[in-house]
């Protein structure tokens, strides 16, 4: 079994080649921000991923979240690591320093869930549903709101929870049944909410669930829908949690993966109604759930970058130690580790240059967050909001559907053993598949993807960004360069195609929706590693350079353009001539 | 009552450790550097004094290139009040240590040292024991218990017989084993506040204090790779290879 240590350079080296550390340290609000300060917090922050939240990661695979008589009890282990890690405040790193948070920026909050869900995807799931309530309260609720709840979610005491899905409701979210009946100052919920993720525990000591519920003179669809706040106990006088909410944890599911983590059934109002407060204005609730749930798809795409990364490394140590077979060509002399067979070393590096890859596209829509909420000048503001926009469903859907091919790989380079749980790699693949369909599938993010950000602007943004990757062209060479060139002009050409049929030929487009952002991954990642093969050649004539690492990446990135970036091509095929393929065998044929 | 607490900066104990290729030293350039572990300890231990209410003031000091300050920060995340680093570009060997220490000591007055029993990079075990000597103080080495009592301290040693128990007076020098304490996680806030703490740096010209190097290091290389086993048929075939081929008996 291997132990999960932090790539502290490679995310250093991304943080600052991609999230543009220097950009941001510039940025109002971020002037304590540093390359000595991030060294510090990520440093501190693997030490507590490594040492706490690494060796539960088993532990809570195997035991699972336990539920009896509506009580959830987290795996052992779990609640006196949440207890750690909220006195350690990692849950306050971007929150508000109004309400006790550290307000650093997503170039830096981002490193750290990548390293908490490599360590532990099922513990961590918790704290970032919390800071995902803390986003919600702090843009949208009222002032009583905001001072009622946020200090205690922003310190960890209480943990947060999203209420979205029902039995009928699930990727269509107008569906919601969910009621809310107005009370004198607060309102009156009933219904049940299905896959609510540490939807009741034992770790904290009150739980605040977020709920999409209808008022009784809703209109019908998406745009009757309002947001409530409704706490498993009320806060007394002194805001110290009081009554028993009118929740109740029918069940918990049993997963594929994440076992750690209890997804819940709950059922609101089986007695008087649960009581809740109304956040912002009525009708508007999944309006308020969007601008934060972009966010949390950024999140989840860093899930995947977290478990290709501990995959990789799990695979990495299996392939250093295991003794199989001499080295090719060799029939006699000492057999050898298998990393030495050119096949597992093509598996090795499949899974190291996707992952990098894939931190690097993360760290730099990051830092396009960061941009987009902190830059001084309002145009700025927008054009990097656009980009934000536009790259948020590669980040989510891309990195999601590589991790689950790159923790696959993670158990082919074990042979046998991978099939086998205790040798822990069949883990990450299994808590890797759900990444690809929480927070809206990677179909939905396809959709957004030709949708909401290409198709409605026509390509503008999607555009500038091609523009932007051929800048690269004159400084790379030989069998890189063509490889750059040819990848570039594929996405090209599929993002007209897109422009050009998405009005007209709707279902043609969205038959191919998903081809389309894969090709997009793999030209984005592949753009970002072709800059990071020209920085480290750079950095390799500077004094006191880390050679190692540096070549390394010049290695990497080598085998990103002249290995992985040939798919472009066939993706882009796919998109502009394989609609018609999709669509031609009719439904009641299948 | 003021402590004087010690730091080492050294290459991170889950890094491996490589050679350099022509035999000078350990390679130790763009390797994950971290605090040395039981200058951990000891600085825990100032904390958990400090929290209790038996110290008032932590002093944290390291011997080193202008990087050990990245060592004093972490110090001072974990609790320590200020830093002070004595700045050496060079190898700074026991000796010069204890007598940088000394300097040290009679500038801030502390009531108590604590240091770490060894650094894990040359493993001397030699730099509190030699501050003791010059300072003319009590010390008390492998400390795994310290309770300080009015003007001494209760200590427990772990001496090669088992454990020893001794009253030391104060001030004393007193360097840490592993059992002393686990130490804290660093938590965020701390880090923050840590960057505000206050950070002297010193030159040892400044104090006095001769850093040459006494001893010079001929070669360093990795220690001999272990050959594979063999399996010996009975008591007799071991008892005869351990006498004619390990001759170890």
């Amino acid at each position: 079994m291997s132990t999960y240590t932090a790539p502290l350079k490679d995310m250093q080296f991304a943080i600052n080649a991609f999230a543009g550390l220097d950009g941001i340290a510039a940025l109002p609000g971020c002037e304590e921000v540093n390359a000595e300060l991030v060294e510090a917090v990520l440093t501190e922050a693997g030490k507590f991923a490594q040492g706490v939240l690494d060796p539960l990661n088993r532990v809570g695979d195997v035991q699972g979240a336990r539920w009896q008589d509506g009580v959830v009890s987290a795996p052992d282990g779990f609640k006196e690591a949440y207890r750690q890690f909220a006195e350690a405040g990692w849950n306050s790193l971007g929150a508000s320093t109004e309400y006790g948070g550290q307000g650093l920026p997503h170039c830096l909050s981002m490193p750290l869930q990548e390293m908490w869900n490599s360590a532990n995807m099922a513990f961590c799931l918790c704290p970032m549903l919390t800071t995902g309530v803390q986003e919600a309260l702090s843009h949208h609720a009222s002032q009583a709101l905001r001072n009622a709840y946020l200090p205690k979610l922003v310190s960890g005491e209480w943990t947060g929870t999203m209420n979205l899905t029902e039995p009928q409701a699930g990727s269509d979210l107008s569906a919601v049944r969910a009621s809310a009946t107005p009370e004198g100052d607060h309102y009156r919920i009933r219904g049940t909410k299905i896959y609510i993720t540490w939807g009741e525990h034992d770790m904290a000591a009150n739980i605040v669930h977020l709920v999409l519920a209808r008022l009784p003179d809703a209109p019908e669809g998406v745009k009757g829908i309002s947001l409530f706040v409704v706490p498993k106990f009320l806060p007394d006088a002194g805001g110290k949690p009081g009554a028993r909410n009118d929740i109740r944890c029918v069940s918990i599911e049993n997963k594929l993966g994440i076992h750690g983590s209890p997804t819940c059934v709950l059922a609101y109002g089986d007695g008087p109604g649960a009581t809740g407060y109304l956040v912002g204005e009525p009708h508007r609730g999944l309006e308020y759930m969007f601008t934060m749930m972009n966010h949390a798809r950024l999140g989840v795409g860093m899930e995947g970058i977290a478990l290709a990364e501990r995959a990789y490394q799990h695979a990495l140590e299996y392939a250093r130690t295991r003794v199989q077979g001499r080295a090719i060509g060799q029939k006699s002399g000492d057999r050898v580790t298998i990393i030495h067979h050119p096949d597992v070393r093509r598996m090795l590096l499949t899974m190291k240059a996707q992952t990098e890859a894939m931190r690097a596209l993360g760290y730099y829509a990051a830092g396009e967050l960061d941009r987009a909420k902190r830059h001084p000048d309002s145009a700025e503001r927008a054009r990097h909001q656009a980009l934000l926009d536009l790259l948020t469903p590669v980040v989510k859907g891309w990195c999601t559907e590589v991790a689950v091919e790159i923790a696959s790989l993670g158990v082919q380079v074990h042979g046998g053993m991978g099939f086998i749980e205790e040798t822990g790699a069949a883990q990450y693949l299994r808590d890797a598949r759900i990444s690809t369909i929480y927070e809206g599938t990677t179909g939905i993010q396809a959709n957004d993807l030709i949708g909401r950000k290409v198709g409605a602007e026509k390509g503008a943004t999607a555009f500038a960004l091609i523009a932007e990757m051929r800048k690269l062209d004159a400084e790379l060479a030989g069998a890189q360069r063509a490889a750059f060139i040819t990848a570039v002009a594929a996405l090209e050409q599929a993002t007209q195609w897109l422009v050009d049929h998405y009005r007209a030929k709707p279902e043609a487009a969205a038959a191919v929706a998903v081809p389309y952002l894969k090709l997009f991954g793999t030209v984005a990642g592949g753009w970002l590693m072709a800059r990071a093969s020209l920085l480290a050649a750079k950095q390799l004539k500077e004094p006191g350079a880390d050679q190692a690492f540096l070549e390394a990446k010049q290695a990497t990135a080598r085998f990103y353009l002249e290995h992985l970036l040939a798919q472009a091509v066939a993706y882009s095929g796919t998109v502009t001539q394989g609609a018609d393929a999709v669509l031609a065998l009719e439904p009641e044929a299948f | 009552m003021k402590v004087l607490v010690t730091v080492k900066r050294v290459i991170d104990p889950y890094v491996k450790v490589r050679v350099k290729s022509d035999g000078s030293g350990v390679e130790t350039a763009n390797v994950k550097m971290a605090m040395n572990p039981f200058c951990e300890i000891a600085v825990e231990q100032a904390v958990r004094m400090k929290e209790a209410g038996t110290v008032t003031e932590i002093v944290v000091l390291s011997i080193g290139t202008t990087q050990s300050q990245e060592t004093l920060r972490t110090a001072m995340a974990m609790g320590a009040d200020r830093g002070i680093l004595v700045e050496v570009a060079g190898e700074v060997q026991p000796l010069a240590v204890a007598k940088v220490v000394k300097a040290i000591v009679d500038k801030e007055q502390p009531g108590l040292v604590i240091m770490g029993k060894q650094a894990i990079d040359d493993d001397s075990n030699q730099c509190g024991q030699m501050t003791a000597a010059l300072l003319g103080w009590p010390q008390s080495a492998f400390t795994s218990e310290i309770a300080i009592n009015g003007a001494s301290a209760d200590v427990t040693r772990e001496i090669d017989g088992g454990l020893e128990k001794l009253t030391i007076k104060l001030p004393a020098v007193v360097t840490t084993d592993l059992r002393l304490n686990e130490p804290r996680y660093v938590t965020l806030p701390n880090i923050m506040k840590a960057k505000k703490k206050p950070l002297e740096v010193l030159k040892p010209e400044a104090l006095g204090v001769d850093v040459a190097p006494r001893l010079k290091t001929l070669k360093v290389e990795e220690p001999a790779k272990r050959s594979a086993g063999v399996k010996v048929a009975d008591v007799a075939e071991l008892v005869g290879k351990l006498k004619n081929e390990a001759r170890v008996i």
